[in-house]
């Protein structure tokens, strides 16, 4: 498979050769600057050995107050399942025939107006910016989730990768055996992001509620004897197994042996710690509330710092086709504490410049309200949030009218400066370091664009 | 105190256990076919019935001509017939959800080597673990995975009467029109739950919408449920007639919903017919519209008169709607199969055909009355399901597709788990298992599957390995207590108890997991790591350890 990256490869821990390096090169700038600049080396927090060439480069540049063009952006995606109200959350209409009983407030944007479900959120806008013209031509659930993670409509001849799992694919180009995965799902329910066509290799590793430790990481025997029956089953069973079967049985279909070795490596890390947030002040867990949900967010900061490229968090509950208010105000409870509280986390320790955060679902929700006093499927111009990573602050990209005339013939209509997925996507890419027009050869043998989509500039840093 | 009393409990089970199972350890492990000395009891089947049954076989044949034609077509070759042991392996996944007892294979083994694969099969059919495992899954396509509003919904209720329809053999039309037409209440007639299973989302009544969607996915392979709220102007619908489709629309939808209106929860009485009463207000639509019942295709075998619910069932199950029978055929395809026979089970497009072989078993279906197990024993004969997914070619995906190579696909949660607890016994674990035995499978394996990950109503959709999956088989309570000595309840003592040397011990080992012998090169191996182990026990914790982590056992192949 072709390369995704338009990084450079890391230089290996030996100043030698290019080529794929340890995780330990990736260890967040903010981690290596832990104890302060100077004191690194010196307070052995990180011996010689794990201070790369690559690490040493980073804490000089920090030194410098430079940005090194090579670091790696990462992504924490906010999956908002079910399709969240444009209309209750990020472009409320207060006032209007299709407003409902939801209020606006005012945010820290100057000119800019949330719904009053997220007032915590509305105190940190200014750090962030909004799209509220995202359109798609999907409005079943699974179908739309599926446009919305990996930017393509669904295709019965081929299987895209969502969008964490080419992050994934271009960070194991670079770093081939990790301890912490790349590409992670928490709280996934039906829709983790696949690999599609680059292979299940870059699926998301699925994982529940944070709260309590990773299980089963221990082995009930001992290193040695763990290590024999892992040398039985490599070479003895496995083997046997692959004779005569489907080619590339194991990389193309199981996956078996490279998950047990990634299983392996992560009963081995220290970075377990990572997805226990149970360590964390008892004011922080309060501060992103105390659900699945914001634990999940906060795990999120935490695996990012740890090492994780792409982590997503899914909070469902969204889907009011009755009693629209009450439950997108019972989804937004969750939603607000987590998602302001990570924004202010992320800013506050350095991280939000190269952590892009976006909050988005499948589609938005009808500017009618049904006799249910629901909502329906709208795809024709709902709201997604973005910031950091690349993505400049305090712009407000496109616009749903107040009053809309709702023409089926014409449902972009009501619309101004739509976007679409596929642009979304591009953007995303891009801010993430990824040629999002480079062509790669699928299983099918036709070459594909990893993104068919255009950057929206105006929302470029 | 209460730790106290479980410990008690549980030694005395485990006595119990070990007494009740002794007998027949002492034959399973050493009996041979030469020697079969304690035998359980044989099924009362005739083994030749199906293999000399001229419509069966005439159906076998033209299923297999139509297949030869697609691979010639295709220019695939087939792989070999694969052995006995790995059909009945299949088999069993299929329809009890874990792997051959060695129990069982030292049964088929004083058979002679033809009659093994029928003869499973048959046992297998008349096994209440058939009953019960497919009344499950048939639950999750008929009412979901949520327990729902208990009041007026007994998902439990419904599946204990699923299990009774399988174990009587009901025919399938039958069963559809049971469902559909169910009068009276819901602990009463537990059919009934078929409809009150969709009473949370619409004020305590039956959810015409819902019940619409169930049945255009279950009962006609159709998803239609975006045309609950807007045409389909994206053509991924097409309804109507043969040579007559159109794109579908929501009055395809909610016609189809408005039968289901005729249902009503009326107080102690249950469900009831009432006249149907149902409108809707269309997109774009200023007003609500009354909506008349009516098919999505076919309207001229719907009956014109009738009950609602009568009409609506008797349509389905007419022998001219052959997209019904399709979609029949695909569901117990994909039980069998693990994956369905093309891109979805519940989507067959009218100019889709599936596969060669299920095109053909639905025409067998229609003509000999939907017969249910006739059809599962029509697909477990066939050329897709006793092929090999070994050859001295290159197998690739086109050959799987095909049905010139057995599928790979991967063990569900639940399967698993019952892998697990199978291949930690000797004794077939069933409703006559000791009670520890079911207690350990309903605690750890509930346990294990929530773990793993349950799909709940799309667990046939097709996944890959994880390494949460991996880290819980490699280092979880239930593979831990499985592979540890045991004398009390575990195979890897019960193997070191009653076998002989360590090759009958190794190979013992790999039947009760992986369903097969060891090759010469396995075999070899492990001997040495017997003879150089500290001792028997951790060598044969080691081996059980290694088979039930390998990818062979997560794997149906």
């Amino acid at each position: 498979m072709e390369s995704l990256t338009q990084r450079p490869r890391m230089i290996s821990s030996n100043d030698s050769a290019p080529g794929l390096c340890s995780e330990d090169a990736h260890l967040h700038r903010r981690t290596l600057l832990g104890a302060g600049v100077g004191g690194v080396a010196a307070r052995g927090l990180i011996g010689s050995a794990m201070m790369s060439q690559i690490a040493r480069r980073l804490v000089a540049e920090e030194a410098a107050g430079k940005t090194d063009p090579a670091k790696p952006k990462n992504i924490i995606m906010l999956w908002l399942e079910g399709g969240p109200s444009q209309l209750e959350t990020f472009d409320p209409h207060p006032g209007k025939r299709i407003g409902g009983s939801t209020q606006a407030i005012p945010t820290s944007l100057r000119g800019v107006q949330l719904a009053d479900t997220l007032p915590q959120t509305a105190e940190q806008m200014h750090l962030a910016s909004l799209v509220r013209s995202v359109t798609s031509k999907e409005g079943d659930h699974a179908r739309a989730i599926y446009n919305v993670k990996t930017g393509w409509r669904l295709d019965p001849t081929l299987r895209h990768p969502a969008l964490g799992s080419i992050i994934s694919k271009q960070e194991m180009d670079v770093v081939a055996e990790r301890e912490i995965p790349p590409y992670i799902s928490i709280l996934p329910g039906l829709h983790a992001g696949k690999g599609g066509y680059l292979g299940a290799t870059y699926d998301a590793f699925r994982m529940g509620d944070p709260k309590d430790p990773v299980p089963d990481v221990r082995s009930p025997v001992g290193d040695e004897r763990l290590q024999r029956r892992l040398d039985d089953l490599y070479n003895i069973v496995e083997p046997q197994f692959r004779s005569r079967r489907l080619q590339s049985l194991d990389s193309d279909r199981t996956l078996h042996l490279e998950t047990t070795r990634s299983a392996r490596r992560m009963m081995n890390s220290k970075r377990l710690s990572a997805f226990d947030v149970s360590d964390e002040p008892k004011s922080e867990l309060a501060a992103f509330g105390d659900t699945p949900f914001g634990r999940g967010v906060l795990a999120a900061s935490r695996l990012v710092d740890a090492g994780a490229r792409c982590v997503e968090v899914t909070l469902g509950g969204w889907d009011s086709h009755v009693t629209n208010d009450t439950l997108q105000r019972s989804a937004c409870e969750s939603l607000d504490p987590a998602l302001a509280s990570l924004l202010r986390r992320l800013k506050e320790r350095d991280m939000l410049d190269n952590t892009l955060v976006v909050c988005g679902g499948e589609f938005g929700r009808t500017p009618q309200i049904n006799a249910a006093e629901g909502r329906d499927h709208w795809p024709h111009g709902f709201s997604v949030l973005m910031a950091g990573g690349g993505i400049a602050a305090g712009r407000v990209i496109g616009e749903t009218a107040a009053d809309p005339k709702l023409d089926p013939a014409k449902p972009l209509s009501d619309v101004s400066d739509p976007v679409r997925i596929e642009d979304l996507h591009a953007t995303i890419l891009r801010v993430l370091g990824v040629d999002y027009a480079e062509e790669l050869m699928t299983p099918i043998g036709r070459p594909l664009r990893i993104s068919e989509g255009e950057v929206i500039d105006k929302l470029l840093a | 105190m209460r730790s106290l009393f479980h410990s008690i409990g549980k030694y005395l089970l485990a006595a119990t256990l070990l007494v009740s199972t002794l007998g027949f350890l002492l034959w399973g492990l050493s009996s041979t076919p030469e020697n079969p000395q304690l035998r359980p009891p044989v099924s009362d089947v005739s083994l030749g019935r199906w293999n000399t049954n001229e419509s069966f076989q005439s159906t076998l044949a033209k299923a297999h001509q139509a297949l030869a034609v697609s691979l010639e077509d295709e220019g695939l070759s087939a792989a070999p017939r694969a052995d006995w042991l790995t059909i009945c392996r299949r088999q069993s996944l299929a329809l009890v959800g874990c792997g051959v007892s060695l129990e069982e294979i030292r049964w088929l083994q004083t058979l002679p080597e033809p009659q093994r694969t029928t003869a499973h099969l048959e046992r297998l059919l008349d096994d209440s673990r058939f009953h019960d495992y497919w009344a499950e899954r048939w639950s999750r396509f008929l009412v979901g995975n949520d327990e729902g509003q208990f009041v007026l919904f007994r998902r439990r209720r419904f599946r204990v009467w699923l299990a009774e329809q399988f174990a009587a053999d009901v025919r399938y039309d039958q069963l559809v029109r049971e469902l559909i037409t169910a009068n009276g209440l819901w602990s009463d007639r537990p059919q009934v739950n078929f409809l009150t299973a969709t009473v949370d989302s619409n004020d305590g009544q039956p959810d015409p919408v819902r019940l619409a969607a169930r049945t255009s996915r279950v009962f006609l392979g159709l998803r239609i449920d975006c045309l609950q709220c807007h045409d389909d102007f994206l053509g991924n619908v097409s309804l109507g007639d043969p040579g007559n489709l159109e794109g579908g629309t929501q009055q395809h939808f909610h016609k189809l919903a408005a039968f289901y209106t005729a249902a009503e929860v009326n107080g102690l009485q249950g469900i009831r017919d009432r006249e149907a009463d149902y409108e809707y207000k269309y997109l774009g639509d200023d007003e609500a519209t009354p909506v008349q019942p009516g098919v999505p295709f076919g309207q001229a075998y719907l009956p014109a008169e009738g009950e609602q619910r009568e009409r609506l069932a008797a349509w389905i199950t007419s022998p001219k709607n052959r997209q019904a029978a399709r979609s029949a055929v695909s569901h117990v395809w994909a039980l069998m199969f693990g994956q369905p026979d093309g891109e979805s089970i519940d989507n067959l497009p009218f100019e889709l055909p599936m596969g060669p072989v299920a095109e053909t078993f639905v025409d067998d279906f229609i003509d000999h009355g939907y017969d249910l197990r006739r059809l599962i024993r029509l697909i477990a004969a066939s050329q897709p399901f006793t092929v090999d997914s070994r050859a001295d070619f290159e197998i690739t995906r086109r050959h799987e597709m095909a049905g010139a190579a057995f599928p790979l696909v991967r063990l569900r949660g639940e399967q698993v788990a019952g892998c697990v607890l199978q291949a930690s016994r000797i004794k077939t674990v069933d409703r006559d298992s000791s009670l520890i035995s079911q207690l350990i499978q309903l605690a750890a394996g509930g346990e294990f599957v929530t773990r793993f990950g349950d799909r709940g109503e799309n667990e046939l959709e097709s996944d890959s390995v994880t390494i949460t999956q991996r880290l819980l088989l490699m280092n979880g309570d239930l593979s831990k207590e499985s592979v540890k000595p045991n004398p009390l309840a575990n195979a890897t003592s019960h193997l070191i108890m009653f076998s002989g040397d360590h090759a009958d011990v190794i190979e013992a080992a790999y039947l009760c997991t992986l369903n097969r012998y060891p090759s010469e090169n396995e075999m070899g191996h492990f001997v040495t790591r017997f003879d150089e182990a500290k001792s028997r026990e951790e060598a044969i914790s080691d081996l059980f350890w290694v088979l039930l982590n390998c990818s062979e056992f997560s794997w149906n192949h």
